[in-house]
């Protein structure tokens, strides 16, 4: 979808602050947030369908909201979504009934290995051979799609040159809908003055993993 | 029941950005009860893993896999072809680690990483990404302008080299291999770690010399 997610060459953002201190969190309720993801969920939830309904935040909200507030607020709405709390109980952060459930606690150590354990692979056997070998000149699609997809704007209808295959993996824009489907996918290389008016002659690229159905021969 | 119904989610954003508290680190604490009142979370899995990324998980794991790649020819080979089996010997494989790729600087060439379209990250070997990674400044510039962007952290390249930007896309998460630093020879794999940072593993640093420098 054209979302304020799409940020690849948008311009006018910037510069970097460069100077933020190295820790892994930098408020408490940023750890707890992402303790949170690491360990809740509802059925049918992919990492598609979560980077889509984080996606569907309103742009404004994307672009000016703290990073991992946007994550609350997916996980809340996914949560809302699929029926494991209600907006009222979401909104007041108190259930309305109350449950006997006991859920498994961790350990430091237990986190550390179940880590280890989600390691989740992509790649899928598919029967039929890739349309395109190292070397093919391709063009992205000059139309994306509407709902969730993995090829940015900023490479629609451009060129590039096929770096390597990497087998088929499960297609983002079927799974965002629970639907899996594999396609092979490919790293494809854009030369920097293919993609950016102002780069003519410079002697950069950038590689991005696209699926067969985002190409067409170039 | 997960309805994967676009609009539907987006109309939820809209009502609960208007009804949830404004603070973030109040929203969160409202998840957290309910989640807890709800018997589908215990807050003490929660602290385990703040603990798990805040020490073991983190920098430190992608520093010791380049070191070691550094000191060891065959384990380097190994790392470049297969890059999860490799990690999965030090038992760094894990979140978002699968399909891990290593890219390698040479004089030629400088890599640079980045998400542009969420903020995709190799979580198993370098722990949480930095805020400036998750930005809107990076994201969008990283790709368009990634010398500038490079100049913000420091590192100016000559027209001599080629920068490679990796935007992930997919599942395939990139690590970068920084050069090893002249002046390292003498030192062993725990010493060599120590010179690595965790930006020169996402590309926004690059010679890592001085560091080595005052290790000796």
């Amino acid at each position: 979808m054209d979302g304020p997610h799409d940020l690849g060459g948008k311009e006018g953002f910037g510069p970097v602050e460069v100077d933020e201190p190295e820790v892994p969190f930098h408020h408490d309720w940023e750890g707890r947030m992402w303790g949170i993801a690491r360990s809740t969920g509802a059925p049918g939830w992919t990492i598609d369908w979560w980077r889509h309904m984080r996606e569907l935040i309103d742009p404004v909200s994307y672009l000016s909201r703290p990073y991992f507030d946007s994550w609350a607020q997916t996980q809340i709405a996914g949560f809302v979504d699929s029926g494991t709390f209600t907006f009222e109980e979401a909104v007041t952060g108190r259930s309305a009934a109350a449950s006997g459930d006991e859920p498994q606690v961790l350990s430091r150590e237990d986190a550390v290995a179940a880590d280890r354990r989600s390691a989740h692979r992509f790649d899928r056997e598919l029967g039929t051979a890739p349309a395109y070998q190292a070397g093919d000149a391709v063009r992205a699609r000059r139309l994306g799609r509407t709902g969730h997809t993995r090829l940015p704007n900023y490479v629609h209808g451009c060129v590039g040159i096929i770096h390597a295959y990497h087998g088929a993996h499960v297609l983002p824009d079927a799974s965002a809908g629970g639907e899996e489907l594999a396609e092979h996918l490919y790293s494809v290389a854009f030369r920097a003055e293919a993609l950016w008016p102002e780069a003519a002659g410079r002697n950069d690229r950038v590689f991005l993993d696209l699926w067969e159905s985002y190409l067409e021969p170039g | 029941m997960t309805t994967y119904d676009s609009t539907k989610v987006a109309a939820l954003h809209r009502e609960l950005h208007s009804h949830l508290p404004s603070e973030p680190a109040l929203r969160v604490k409202a998840l957290e009860s309910l989640l807890v009142e709800k018997g589908l979370v215990d807050s003490r899995t929660i602290d385990a893993w703040v603990e798990a990324y805040s020490d073991e998980i983190g920098p430190k794991r992608g520093a010791r896999v380049v070191a070691k790649a550094w000191a060891d020819a065959s384990f380097k080979a190994r790392l470049m072809a297969d890059a999860p089996a490799a990690i999965d010997e030090l038992g760094y494989l894990g979140n978002a680690t699968a399909h891990l790729k290593v890219v390698e600087n040479t004089p030629e060439v400088h890599n640079l990483v980045v998400c542009t379209l969420c903020s995709c990250y190799p979580f198993s070997v370098l722990g949480m990404a930095p805020n400036w990674y998750k930005t809107a400044a990076y994201r969008s510039r990283a790709v368009r302008e990634p010398r500038a962007v490079l100049k913000e952290f420091g590192v100016e390249l000559g027209d001599e080299v080629e920068v490679r930007v990796w935007d992930s896309t997919a599942e395939l998460r990139y690590l970068v291999m920084p050069q090893r630093p002249q002046g390292s020879d003498h030192l062993d794999v725990d010493e060599l770690a120590r010179l690595v940072s965790r930006n020169s593993m996402i590309g926004t640093e690059r010679d890592l010399s001085f560091r080595a420098e005052e290790q000796s």
